[in-house]
């Protein structure tokens, strides 16, 4: 008994459809859990709330390294039109600034767009392909049409049976517990 | 199919399940190779050898086999690379502007719109790389130290376009990319074989839905489309610049920039219906690219299509309005000069043809859209072919005047990159969902977890 409690990954409930699951999620959320997910094939509207989750960080975090993007961008430039390998090109002034503005903006955008795609997969802890959900028959329909609550075991609440019947109580179709290996 | 508009339209027909739309489109992938697909991979493939075949031969004898001369320095190469790139630009509009103005409906489009991005940016990237004579130097263009000591001239537009398509091709990728992981991982969860299970789950990177996911994904697909909608108004103005900032005229006049991206949408637009015409035929879901998904792409292609006219007509008013004789002469000489066959040719596919839109029988007839968006790009083919061209070879001093003509290793080069951008679209079409299944589901009205509360979307 002790040691199945020790693999046991968490609950999954399944729902019928996205209002269910909003609804389930919002409860789940009162009832004080912290460590629990809801998956689903697309984003529900509201979930984010639903589950009290914190805005996500990343535009932050993007803006800044557009920035700096930018201000590499137009660091080069400058080092190497004043510095590195000045020419006279028609006259114009060696800190041509004007002229940096394309490059300067190119790559201010691709240092952004890395980061967030990047960031995303480090907010996410993506690539993570063994996840215990995957070991549930049941989730496999996840991606075409289903909709799952997962209550993950270290949550402080948790507990095998008390979860479960409260996940069958707030209108779970089916509920199974996960196995860690 | 009337859109009233207090009331919308369903923007998938046929009462869609969430399982229906998965089944549909995964299934396209799953079933086993179709005859015509072989057929039609092969021919470009071919198409593919005789690009590598001319590219080669190029290296090989030198840029003498190309039609270009002085004075017309720059010939089909340069042209062939602004209409690919242009062409480029309606799959990130699709992506990314309509994407911030909240239309739903391009939802059914956009994975193939991005994807066709994606092929025609690689196409286009070909041409700067191998004009430049001494291929083997090419490295010369990026900024990356050598033991000569050498760096680029960052204040040259053609330095510009290598940041500015360079960024715009990778940004497209990833955006096209992060988009299709829960697409991915929809393919992976169906697999039933050994290789698809593996390189599905390697490609979907272990996405498992979680809205803890969800919150970071959907704020990295904003971002990636705010990034996205400046970067490609900038891409195809720094292409024009490569014209705008000579003196020579016809090319010297600050319309070029919004000209191009205008004209860029509109011949975008014109492919992306084309494209989009024949798989919803072929893979007979009419029902996601509906008749209300075409018309919007009309109704784009006709707005884009007045904005160039706009354009054609001003630059003959500033060319009258100048007084500068070498700036009115360039205009009448397109008209009117040796090659007047194609600027008409333009005036004709780009000006007239969209006007055939303004009427709904015409601009809801599938051979109509069909017919009218392969001259759309024919025309837009002849725009960039009339800029660079009338301008080169009739510039200021008569005695240096002479008439462009490409050789075969030019026309067939173009050709070679249609087999490149074929064989792309081919295997993507063979091997991905075409339609971004995640989207289109989240935009059923049966998504909305409060759809039951009001009747609005």
């Amino acid at each position: 008994m002790a040691d199945e409690k020790k693999n046991i990954y968490g609950a999954l409930a399944e729902f019928t459809d996205p209002a269910a699951l909003l609804a389930a999620a919002e409860k789940v959320r009162d009832a004080g859990y912290h460590c629990f997910d809801c998956h689903s094939s697309f984003p529900i509207h509201g979930m984010d709330e639903a589950m009290g989750l914190k805005r996500s960080p990343l535009g932050w975090i993007v803006g800044f390294m557009a920035l700096v993007g930018g201000v590499l961008g137009l660091l080069l430039q400058t080092w190497v039109h004043t510095k590195a390998y000045p020419l006279v090109i028609a006259g114009k002034p060696f800190f041509s600034y004007q002229a940096y503005v394309p490059v300067t903006f190119g790559l201010a955008v691709l240092f952004g767009a890395v980061t967030a795609v990047v960031g995303m997969l480090v907010l996410n802890r993506l690539p993570h392909p063994w996840h215990p959900v995957f070991f549930s028959d049941h989730f496999e329909k996840m991606t075409t049409d289903g909709f799952f609550l997962s209550i993950e075991q270290q949550d402080q609440q948790f507990d095998a049976v008390k979860t479960v019947a409260f996940l069958n109580k707030i209108g779970a179709q089916h509920v199974e517990l996960l196995q860690e290996e | 199919m009337s859109q009233t508009p207090t009331k919308a339209e369903p923007l998938i027909l046929g009462n869609p399940t969430f399982a229906s739309i998965t089944e549909q489109v995964s299934e396209i992938t799953e079933r086993k190779t179709p005859l015509p697909w072989y057929i039609l991979f092969t021919m470009s493939v071919s198409l593919v050898m005789l690009l590598f075949g001319m590219i080669g031969y190029l290296l090989f004898k030198g840029i003498g086999v190309w039609g270009v001369n002085i004075p017309v320095g720059w010939g089909w190469a340069i042209i062939n690379f602004v209409f690919w790139v242009g062409i480029g630009h309606a799959g990130t509009l699709i992506s990314a502007i309509l994407f911030l103005l909240r239309q739903r409906w391009r939802t059914s489009i956009n994975r193939f719109a991005e994807a066709m991005t994606i092929f025609a940016v690689m196409c286009a990237l070909i041409f700067p790389g191998i004009h430049v004579g001494r291929m083997w130097v090419v490295y010369w263009m990026f900024p990356v130290p050598n033991q000569m000591g050498i760096w680029q001239n960052f204040r040259s537009p053609l330095e510009w376009d290598i940041f500015a398509v360079f960024t715009y091709f990778l940004v497209s990728s990833m955006f096209w990319f992060v988009g299709l992981i829960p697409d991915l991982a929809t393919l992976r969860d169906r697999a039933k074989t050994f290789w698809r299970k593996k390189i599905f789950g390697f490609l979907s990177l272990g996405w498992r839905g979680g809205n803890r996911q969800w919150k970071h994904y959907e704020l990295a697909y904003l971002l990636l489309a705010g990034l996205s909608t400046p970067l490609v108004l900038s891409v195809h103005s720094v292409v024009s610049t490569d014209f705008a900032t000579s003196q020579l005229p016809g090319w010297h006049t600050t319309i070029l920039p919004p000209y191009f991206v205008a004209g860029a949408v509109f011949s975008g637009f014109a492919m992306v219906t084309t494209l989009a015409i024949i798989v919803r035929r072929v893979f007979k879901i009419e029902h996601i690219i509906t008749m209300r998904h075409l018309e919007n792409m009309a109704k784009i292609m006709l707005a884009t299509g007045l904005m160039v006219g706009y354009a054609y007509s001003m630059e003959f008013f500033m060319a009258w309005y100048s007084g500068n004789i070498y700036e009115r002469f360039a205009l009448i000489n397109r008209a009117f000069g040796p090659y007047a066959w194609a600027y008409w040719i333009m005036i004709s596919c780009n000006v007239l043809t969209p006007q055939l839109f303004w009427f709904k029988k015409l601009r809801t007839s599938i051979p109509v859209l069909f017919i009218a968006t392969i001259f759309i790009n024919i025309g837009m083919w002849f725009e960039r072919f009339v800029i660079v061209v009338s301008s080169l070879s009739r510039d200021f001093l008569p005695s240096s005047w002479a008439y462009y003509s490409p050789t075969w290793v030019d026309i067939l080069t173009f050709v070679g990159t249609f087999g490149l951008f074929f064989s792309l679209f081919l295997l993507f079409i063979r091997f991905l969902p075409i339609v971004a299944m995640a989207e289109v589901k989240g935009s059923l009205p049966e998504a909305d977890p409060h759809s039951h509360d009001h009747g609005k979307h």
